[in-house]
C-alpha cells in the first residue's frame, strides 16, 4: 500500500510544482518508488518542472477514460529510475477528472508504489478537491504573508472534513507545514511574518522552511528538480523535509539570519 | 540592545500587524466555516414562526452554533421588543 501525500496550499504561485518535484525526487532518491501527478488539468507544469515535458504521450485523462495503460503514461524520470511522472492533460476540461477515476488510478498505483505524491491546482475546485480527497497526509505549503497563510487555514478546514478519512470516519489525515520563500532579513526587520507567528496561527506541525532562494528559478529553468541541486539552500532545505517527513531527526534550518560583519557590528545581541 | 534596534522598535513593525490582523480573521472564519449548512434557512424559519406571533426586527434574533470539543451547542437569542405594545 502507498501513503498518498497531497502538496496543497489554496492559494496559487506560493511553491506547490516546486515542492511536489522536490519532494517526490528526494523520496525516490532515498529509494522509496514515488510516482507524482500533476492534478491541474489544463494547466500542467510539473512536467516542466521535471523536464519533461517533451516525453509526455497519454496524460492522467487517458488514463482514467481508458484510452491508454497507466503503464503507458508514466514517464520515468530521467534522473532517477524509482521516480514516475503521471502529467496533467492539456486539453481536456477539468470535469473530465472524475473521483470514481481518480480513485481507480491512485488504488493501482498502490500496488506497486511506496509513494504517490499529488501536485494539487490553486483553488477549493474540483481539481484541488480530488488532489487532496484520498490524501493520507498533507504538505501545505505556506508563503509567510497574509493571503497564503488565510488560504492555507481554509484550506486545513476542507482537509479535515471533506476528504475521504473524514468522510468515512477514519483517522484523520497528517497535516505538515512548509513554509516556503521565506526571507530570516525580512523577519528580522519585522517585515514579514516569523515561522512563530504562521505556526501559531495555523497550529501545524513544521515540516520544514525553505528560504527565498535564487536557486528555485535556475532549477525550473532546467527542468530539474531543485533538490538535485545539492549546494543550494533550497535543495537542501527540501533533503531535510523529506528526511524529516521519512522519521529522521534533523534541526531546523534556514530560520534564522546569518549575519555578515556589518549585521553583527550595528546588530548588537 | 544596539542603537540600531532603538530605532527599529520604535515603531510597529508590519509583520505584527499582519499577524494581528490574522489572528482576528482566522478565528472569525473557522467559526463561520465549521458551522452547519443549515443554519441559515434555520434562523429565517424560526424568524418567521415569531414573527407571527411578535413583532420583531430581523436582526432580533440571533443563532449561534459552537463546538467544544464532542460537544456541539446550538444558541439561540430573540430580543423582544420593549415596548409593549407591539406585541399582539
Amino acid at each position: 500500500m502507498a501513503r498518498i501525500i497531497v502538496v496543497t496550499s489554496g492559494k496559487g504561485g506560493v511553491g506547490k510544482t516546486t515542492t511536489s518535484a522536490a519532494i517526490a525526487m528526494g523520496l525516490a532518491k532515498k529509494g522509496h518508488k514515488t510516482a507524482v501527478i500533476d492534478f491541474d488539468v489544463g494547466l500542467r507544469n510539473l512536467d516542466l518542472i521535471m523536464g519533461c515535458e517533451r516525453r509526455v504521450v497519454y496524460d492522467f485523462i487517458n488514463v482514467i477514460n481508458g484510452e491508454a495503460s497507466l503503464n503507458q503514461a508514466l514517464i520515468k524520470d530521467k534522473n532517477c529510475n524509482l521516480l514516475y511522472i503521471l502529467a496533467a492533460s492539456q486539453t481536456r476540461d477539468k470535469d473530465a477528472l472524475s473521483q470514481e477515476g481518480v480513485g481507480k488510478v491512485l488504488d493501482d498505483l498502490s500496488k506497486d508504489f511506496k509513494y504517490i505524491i499529488c501536485d494539487s491546482p490553486a483553488g477549493i475546485e474540483r481539481g484541488a478537491h480530488l488532489a487532496m480527497y484520498f490524501a493520507d497526509d498533507a504538505f501545505v505549503v505556506t508563503n509567510p504573508e497574509v493571503s497564503s497563510v488565510r488560504d492555507s487555514d481554509r484550506m486545513l478546514g476542507i482537509l479535515s472534513s471533506k476528504s475521504r478519512r473524514a468522510e468515512q470516519n477514519k483517522e484523520p489525515i497528517k497535516e505538515y507545514l512548509l513554509l516556503t520563500r521565506y526571507s530570516p532579513e525580512r523577519v528580522k526587520l519585522g517585515e514579514m511574518l516569523s515561522v512563530e507567528d504562521v505556526q501559531e496561527i495555523l497550529s501545524l506541525h513544521l515540516l520544514g522552511v525553505v528560504p527565498e532562494s535564487k536557486s528555485v528559478l535556475n532549477a525550473s529553468n532546467s527542468g530539474i528538480p531543485v533538490i538535485l541541486d545539492e549546494k543550494s539552500d533550497a535543495g537542501q532545505a527540501y533533503a531535510d523535509i523529506v528526511a524529516r517527513y521519512l522519521g529522521e531527526n534533523k534541526p531546523h534550518r534556514f530560520i534564522d539570519d546569518k549575519k555578515g560583519f556589518f549585521g553583527k557590528l550595528f546588530g548588537g545581541k | 540592545m544596539s542603537l540600531l534596534d532603538y530605532f527599529k522598535t520604535s515603531k510597529t513593525s508590519s509583520a505584527s500587524l499582519a499577524k494581528e490582523r490574522l489572528q482576528i480573521l482566522v478565528a472569525h472564519e473557522r467559526v463561520s466555516n465549521n458551522q452547519p449548512m443549515y443554519l441559515p434557512q434555520l434562523q429565517k424559519e424560526l424568524l418567521d414562526v415569531i414573527q407571527k406571533y411578535v413583532h420583531v426586527d430581523k436582526d432580533a434574533i440571533s443563532v449561534k452554533f459552537e463546538q467544544d470539543g464532542n460537544q456541539e451547542t446550538l444558541e439561540l437569542n430573540i430580543m423582544l421588543p420593549d415596548d409593549t405594545t407591539k406585541r399582539f
